[in-house]
C-alpha cells in the first residue's frame, strides 16, 4: 500500500486543562476525499487548527504523522511548504497587503522549499490567471487586499483560489460551507472538485451534509466529544442527515 | 484696589531671563531687515505675540503630551545670514526625492539657495520662486495672503517664525493653470552648533480651477541639535486640485516644529500628506479652515519612531460652510521608547450641515516601552452632520500571522509584510506616483533597519 497523506494515532489534546480531542485515528490516503463531520462543540475545528499549527493547543497524547514526517514538530509555514493547506473558517482580512503580492510571496516559498526557481512577477501572474479561469475568479480578487471588504462568499472563493494556486498535498476545509448560500456552496464544491488530484488528498470538516451533495467523500468520520464514533462511505452522510446526530452517536455507544 | 489683568504679566518687549535672548537677536536683525513696512510689521508684531505668549508648557491643553522645554533650552541661534560653506548641487542627490523630476527649490539653513535650485517650464504666469524675491517683485499678490492664515496671536512657534524667516517659498497659480510635474521645495540644515535656528516660511496659492503638487522636504547634513521652525499658508481657490506633502527626515538630534495653515474655498479638492521620520521631537500643526461648499479634504499621515523621537501631529479642521468632506487617517508605527501623538480637533460651524468629517488615527506598538497619546476632540454647532472618529493602539494581529504563515509565509516576514501594510495604508494615498514610489522606497528601508521589525520578539 502507499504510503498515507496523514495518518493521526490516538491524538489527544486540548486547551487551557479543557481536554477537547480524546483519541483520534484517522488515515487519509493519496487521491482520498474524507469529510469528517460533527455537532458543534464536537471538535472538528480543534483538529483542524493544530493539523495547521495554530498556537494555544497543549498536545496530550498521540501523533501525527505527514508524508512520514512528525507533523507536530512543524512551524505552520513548514506544514504550509510541505504542501498542507488549511482553508480557513473566517478567513482574516489584511487590509493593505495586496492579493499579488501576498500570493507570489506564499507560492514562492514553497517553491523554494521544493528546490524550484522563484517564478518572477510576470510569470507569476500567467500562472495565476490561468489558475483564476479554472475557477471563474474574478480579476479584482488579484488587485484588492487580502480579503480585506470581501463579503462571506467572496472570502471563501478565495480560500479555494489560493488552494487551486498553492496545489497542495493535503487541503483541510475547515467548514468551508459555513455561511454560505446555495450558490457560493456549488462554486466552492466545483472548485474543489476540480482540484483533485490522484496524488492529493482532502479533509472536509463540516457540520451539515449538504455541502456533500457536491463534493462526494470517499469516507465519512462522525466526530462526537472529541472521539470519531463512526465510520463509513459517502451514504453515512445521508445516513446523518436522515437520522440527526443523537441517533448515530447513541448507536455508536452501544457496542454492537 | 486690584485691577483685572486680561494680559499676562510681562508686558511685551520687556526682557525677561527667558524671552531675552529672542528680543536681542530681534533687535540687530531688525535693523537690517530689508523688505517692504507691512513685513516689517508683522516681524514686530511677531516678536511682541511671542514675549506675550512664551514657550507652551505641559499645562497648556494642546501641549500637554509634547515637553518643548528643550528646545527653550536652546541657545537662540538663528541664521541671519546664507551660509556658503562648499555645500554642492552634487550632495543633494543623496535625498530622497533627488531623481524627481520638475522645479526644485532649495533652502540652505532657511536661506535661498539659488545655484542648487531650478525651475522648469512653467506654463504663463505661474510663479514658483523665493519668497524674499516675491516681495519685491509680486508685493501686492503676496500682501493678499502672507501672514493672514497662519495665526501668530495665538501660536508661539508662528510668531516666531514670522518675527525671523529669511526666506522660503512662492508658488502661484492663477486660475486654471496647471502645473503637472511636482513642484519640490528642500529645506537642508548644515548647521554645527547647538541651537541653529532655520524659519523657512512659504506661501502656496492655487487660485480657482489650478492644479498643482508640492513637496516640502525637510533633510539634514547636521549632527547638532538645530532647530527648524516653518510655516506654510496654502490657499486653494474654488475648484483648485492640491495634493501637498510634508516629509520631515531631519537628524536624529534635531527639533523640528512646522505649521501649515490651510485655507479651501468651494469645490476645491485638496489632500496633504504628513510624513515623520526624522527629528528628535517633531510637532506638526495643521490648522484647515475649509471656507467654502462642496469641498473635499484628505489630511494623510504617518510617524515612525524610535530611539526616544517623539513625532506630534495636531490638528484642526474647521468646517466652516455645508457640504464639506474632511477625512482625516494617521498611521504611527512606535519602537523602542519614542513616543507619538495624535490631536484632532475637528470643529463644525452653525450651518455646517451635511458635514462629512472623519478622523482615524491608528498606532502600532513594536515595543512595551513605546506609548502612544491620541486624543479626538468633536465640537459640534450644526445638526445635520456626519462625523466619527476612532483610535488604535496595538500590537500586531496574531491571527493575521497566523494566517500568513498557514500559506508558508515565515514569521518574520509575516511580521514585515503586515508592519509595511500599516505604512502603505497612508502611503498609497499619495496620488502623485513617482512620489508615492520613493516614499514606498524609503519607508521601507527605513523598517528594515529598525530591528524591531526585521526581528520576532
Amino acid at each position: 500500500m502507499t504510503q498515507p497523506i496523514l495518518a493521526i494515532q490516538n491524538l489527544s489534546a486540548g486547551v487551557e486543562g479543557r481536554q477537547i480531542l480524546k483519541g483520534i485515528n484517522l488515515v487519509i490516503r493519496p487521491g482520498e476525499v474524507h469529510a469528517v463531520m460533527g455537532p458543534n462543540g464536537s471538535g472538528k475545528s480543534t483538529l483542524a487548527s493544530i493539523l495547521a499549527g495554530r498556537d494555544g493547543y497543549n498536545i496530550t497524547g498521540g501523533e501525527v504523522i505527514y508524508c512520514g514526517k512528525d507533523l507536530l514538530e512543524l512551524d505552520p509555514e513548514e506544514r504550509a511548504r510541505e504542501g498542507l493547506f488549511l482553508a480557513f473558517q473566517y478567513p482574516v482580512e489584511i487590509p493593505g497587503v495586496n492579493s499579488t503580492y501576498f500570493l507570489k510571496a506564499a507560492y514562492n516559498e514553497i517553491r523554494r522549499h521544493r528546490g524550484q526557481p522563484e517564478l518572477d512577477a510576470m510569470e507569476f501572474l500567467t500562472f495565476v490567471k490561468e489558475r483564476m479561469k479554472i475557477l471563474n475568479v474574478p480579476e479584482d480578487f488579484l488587485k484588492r487586499p487580502v480579503n480585506h471588504g470581501f463579503s462571506g462568499g467572496e472570502k471563501k472563493r478565495n480560500e479555494i483560489f489560493q488552494m487551486a494556486v498553492l496545489e497542495p498535498k493535503l487541503a483541510i476545509l475547515d467548514e468551508t460551507d459555513s455561511g454560505l448560500d446555495i450558490d457560493a456552496l456549488k462554486i466552492v464544491a466545483l472548485g474543489v472538485n476540480k482540484l483533485k488530484r490522484p496524488d492529493n488528498a482532502q479533509l472536509v470538516i463540516t457540520h451539515y451534509q449538504r455541502l456533500l451533495n457536491f463534493i462526494v467523500p470517499d469516507f465519512v468520520h462522525v466526530l462526537y466529544d472529541g472521539r470519531i464514533v463512526r465510520s463509513g462511505g459517502k451514504e453515512l452522510a445521508l445516513e446523518l442527515e436522515e437520522k440527526g446526530y443523537e441517533l448515530i452517536v447513541h448507536r455508536a455507544a452501544v457496542p454492537a | 484696589m486690584v485691577t483685572m489683568e486680561t494680559k499676562p504679566a510681562v508686558k511685551p518687549n520687556q526682557p525677561t531671563m527667558e524671552n531675552g535672548p529672542y528680543l536681542e537677536k530681534f533687535e540687530q536683525f531688525e535693523k537690517s531687515a530689508k523688505g517692504p513696512a507691512w513685513v516689517l510689521a508683522a516681524r514686530k508684531a511677531g516678536i511682541s505675540h511671542f514675549t506675550e505668549l512664551g514657550f507652551p508648557t505641559l499645562q497648556d491643553e494642546d501641549w500637554r503630551f509634547t515637553n518643548v522645554a528643550p528646545i527653550a533650552k536652546l541657545p537662540f541661534k538663528p541664521v541671519l545670514e546664507p551660509t556658503r560653506d562648499g555645500f554642492t548641487a552634487k550632495e543633494l542627490g543623496q535625498f530622497t526625492f533627488a531623481g524627481l523630476a520638475g522645479s526644485k527649490l532649495v533652502f540652505v539653513n532657511g536661506h535661498f539657495a539659488p545655484k542648487l535650485s531650478s525651475v522648469a517650464e512653467l506654463p504663463d504666469g505661474v510663479k514658483v520662486m523665493s519668497l524674499g524675491a516675491a516681495l519685491a517683485s509680486d508685493t501686492a499678490l503676496v500682501e493678499k495672503h502672507l501672514f493672514r492664515h497662519a495665526r501668530a496671536d495665538t501660536n508661539a512657534f508662528t510668531a516666531l517664525n514670522t518675527a525671523f524667516f529669511q526666506d522660503g517659498a512662492f508658488i502661484h497659480l492663477p486660475a486654471g493653470k496647471i502645473v503637472a510635474e511636482p513642484i519640490q521645495l528642500l529645506y537642508v540644515s548644515t548647521a554645527n552648533e547647538n541651537g541653529t535656528t532655520a524659519h523657512p516660511r512659504n506661501l502656496i496659492v492655487a487660485e480657482q480651477g489650478s492644479q498643482v503638487t508640492v513637496i516640502e522636504s525637510f533633510v539634514s547634513l547636521s549632527d547638532a541639535a538645530y532647530f527648524t521652525n516653518s510655516v506654510t499658508e496654502l490657499v486653494a481657490g474654488d475648484n483648485a486640485v492640491v495634493e501637498h506633502l510634508k516629509f520631515q527626515d531631519e537628524s536624529q538630534q534635531a527639533f523640528h516644529l512646522a505649521t501649515v495653515a490651510a485655507h479651501f474655498d468651494r469645490a476645491s479638492n485638496v489632500v496633504t500628506h504628513s510624513i515623520a521620520l526624522g527629528a528628535k521631537l517633531s510637532r506638526t500643526n495643521i490648522y484647515a479652515t475649509l471656507a467654502g461648499e462642496g469641498l473635499e479634504c484628505i489630511l494623510n499621515g504617518l510617524y515612525l519612531t524610535r530611539g526616544e523621537q517623539l513625532a506630534d501631529h495636531y490638528m484642526i479642521v474647521e468646517h466652516a460652510q455645508p457640504h464639506g468632506a474632511s477625512h482625516e487617517y494617521f498611521n504611527g508605527i512606535l519602537a523602542d521608547k519614542s513616543k507619538g501623538v495624535f490631536h484632532g480637533r475637528i470643529l463644525v460651524r452653525p450651518g455646517a450641515q451635511k458635514t462629512d468629517a472623519k478622523q482615524t488615527n491608528k498606532n502600532l506598538l513594536l515595543s512595551d516601552d513605546a506609548t502612544a497619546n491620541t486624543k479626538p476632540q468633536l465640537e459640534i454647532y450644526a445638526d445635520d452632520v456626519k462625523c466619527t472618529h476612532g483610535a488604535t493602539i496595538g500590537q500586531l494581529d496574531d491571527e493575521a500571522i497566523f494566517y500568513l504563515r498557514a500559506r508558508g509565509i515565515a514569521l518574520e516576514k509575516a511580521r514585515r509584510m503586515l508592519i509595511h501594510a500599516f505604512a502603505g495604508e497612508i502611503i498609497d494615498r499619495v496620488r502623485c506616483e513617482p512620489l508615492r514610489e520613493e516614499l514606498n522606497k524609503v519607508v521601507w528601508d527605513r523598517l528594515e533597519q529598525n530591528e524591531q521589525v526585521t526581528v520576532n520578539r
